[in-house]
């Protein structure tokens, strides 16, 4: 079947799966820092207020 | 006493006060007026300096860069389509109006086409011929010109609606209503060259004639919604 | 039902419901997709015509599929947000055009290499598909400009919300172009009259591929909402109590 070679279209094949799937990757990491940012963001900003307000 | 009162102002009556009101500014705006259309005719200029002379290679490209050049004069007066109106108050008028909303946005739309799209039209066989593009392909070219210019002015009040007022309008204007307009770009320059070439050109008119009607038909209703969201 | 839905309408509740079903979506979407891959590179035989490239539809239908889903979901949130001012439904359209413009991107490149070999050109301009996707692509962007350009939030959800109902009518030109125009790309193989055109041992994988991005796009968007939900809601008390819960009120 020629595994890697994928009938002489290799490239062709292997570089779309891989930026598929790096895509992907993308969209999540990027979901996940933004969940985060948003987050600490807030969390910090609160502490902000109640140690003024002490 | 059956009926309307006919002494009350119709609908048609609030389409055409609007109309003759934009035709009144732009008169004693000419800049409004004249400025797209230098613009034309200068982008027009620029494609024969660039590419050389030959006419064969104009009369081929032609087409293409005429219309690019006439999307473009439009998106340029598309912004001050309601800047104006809604810098001096205007505009809140025109949604205080007991006329339906869509009808006044299709009223703007068509003052906006009269004064942008039209003299496009009227000029574009100069243009074309200064393109070496044939005598034959005149008449498609205007109408193809004609029918995208009517569709770009109601797509982008659409556009103008929604950036009103807002920092870095116009280019961000252009980059709503353009990808809406390259369907008619794609089918005005290709038919335009069939034209050319003298061959069939039924299929591309009517497109451009479908895409106009449903803008027609639609566009208003969403410029309407636009505007009342912009102004809120 | 009709509880549910208002319930759903509550953010704190979509925000917990939400983080409960995204691993279930995730977890279903990677293993559906696994198969998929694995079955697709390697299980399924060449195709008579294509040989061993033909494998790239199993990333670039998806793609595409997704990229239009994408639109669909966000146009209708985004006119469900319009019309019944539901501030979630807002959030479920913001966050899917990110994740929607991303899959059309790769629906475009996956579909370009998979067009170099097969079509010997990695674009073509006259191509009724490719042209349609390319406008699906700027459609995602001058939405997300235009968000970014309005500050007041009400007015950015609306205003967007107008503009992706105006590019929705892209949509179904995308699907049928290529059948009311001729287009290198091939007709309708998997929705159209009398059934799939494609062999089953080449098909189950294709299907697995299209569900489970499906599903992992479900969860991703999921996740984008309750970002979004988290952001919009940051001064009420629920929010307060979930980010900071050492503030005594």
């Amino acid at each position: 079947m020629g595994f890697l070679s994928m009938g002489g279209y290799g490239p062709y094949v292997w570089t779309a799966y891989a930026l598929t799937f790096g895509v992907v990757i993308i969209c999540v990491a990027q979901g996940r820092r933004r969940h985060r940012r948003v987050w600490n963001d807030l969390r910090s900003r609160l502490q902000v207020d109640t140690e003024r307000s002490k | 006493m059956s009926g309307p009162d006919p002494k009350l102002p119709g609908l048609l009556d609030g389409l055409a006060a609007v109309v003759r009101r934009d035709l009144h500014l732009a008169w004693r705006r000419p800049g409004d007026v004249l400025n797209p259309l230098f613009f034309f005719a200068i982008v027009s200029t620029l494609f024969p300096l660039a590419v050389g002379p030959d006419a064969e290679q104009l009369a081929l490209n032609g087409p293409g860069v005429l219309w690019v050049a006439a999307l473009l004069a439009a998106l340029l007066s598309l912004n001050s389509l309601f800047l104006n109106d809604y810098e001096d108050g205007s505009l809140e008028q025109l949604l205080l109006s007991p006329q339906p909303l869509p009808l006044l946005a299709l009223a703007k739309s068509i003052a906006h086409w009269l004064v942008s799209g039209l003299p496009l039209v009227l000029v574009s066989p100069m243009v074309a011929m200064s393109f070496q593009m044939p005598p034959r392909s005149t008449a498609v070219t205007m109408l193809t010109l004609m029918l995208g210019t009517v569709s770009l002015s109601l797509l982008g009040s659409i556009g103008a609606g929604l950036t009103v007022g807002l920092n870095r309008g116009t280019a961000l204007l252009s980059l709503l209503v353009l990808p809406l307009a390259m369907p008619i770009l794609i089918f005005g320059a290709r038919t335009v060259s069939l034209a050319a070439a003298g061959d069939a050109t039924s299929a591309g008119v009517y497109f451009l004639g479908a895409y106009c009607m449903l803008a027609l038909t639609l566009a208003p209703f969403a410029t309407a919604a636009a505007l009342r969201i912009s102004n809120e | 039902m009709w509880t549910f839905l208002h319930k759903l309408s509550s953010p704190p509740y979509f925000y917990d419901l939400a983080a409960k079903m995204i691993p279930w979506f995730a977890a279903t979407g990677v293993l559906l997709i696994g198969y998929g891959t694995v079955a697709g590179l390697f299980f399924a035989p060449p195709d008579y015509q294509q040989k061993d490239a033909f494998r790239i539809i199993y990333v670039h239908v998806p793609a595409a599929y997704i990229s239009m889903m994408a639109y669909v979901v966000m146009a209708v949130s985004a006119g469900i947000g319009l019309i019944w001012r539901m501030k979630l439904a807002h959030a479920v359209a913001a966050g899917a055009a990110p994740l929607g413009a991303w899959f059309t991107f790769l629906a475009l490149v996956t579909g370009s290499i998979w067009g170099r070999p097969m079509w010997g050109t990695w674009w073509e301009w006259g191509d009724p598909r490719l042209t349609s996707e390319l406008i699906l692509l700027f459609l995602y962007f001058g939405y997300m400009a235009l968000r970014a350009a309005i500050d007041d939030t009400t007015r950015a959800d609306r205003a967007s919300a107008v503009l992706a109902l105006v590019g929705a009518v892209n949509v179904p030109i995308i699907h049928f172009s290529v059948e009311w125009w001729s287009s290198l790309h091939q007709g309708p193989t998997l929705v159209r009259a009398g059934g799939p055109a494609i062999e089953p041992v080449m098909l189950w994988p294709l299907l697995a591929m299209i569900l489970g991005f499906m599903l992992l796009f479900t969860a991703l968007l999921l996740g984008r909402v309750r970002t979004e939900v988290l952001f919009r809601e940051r001064r009420s008390r629920w929010v307060r109590k979930l980010v900071y819960p050492e503030e005594t009120a």
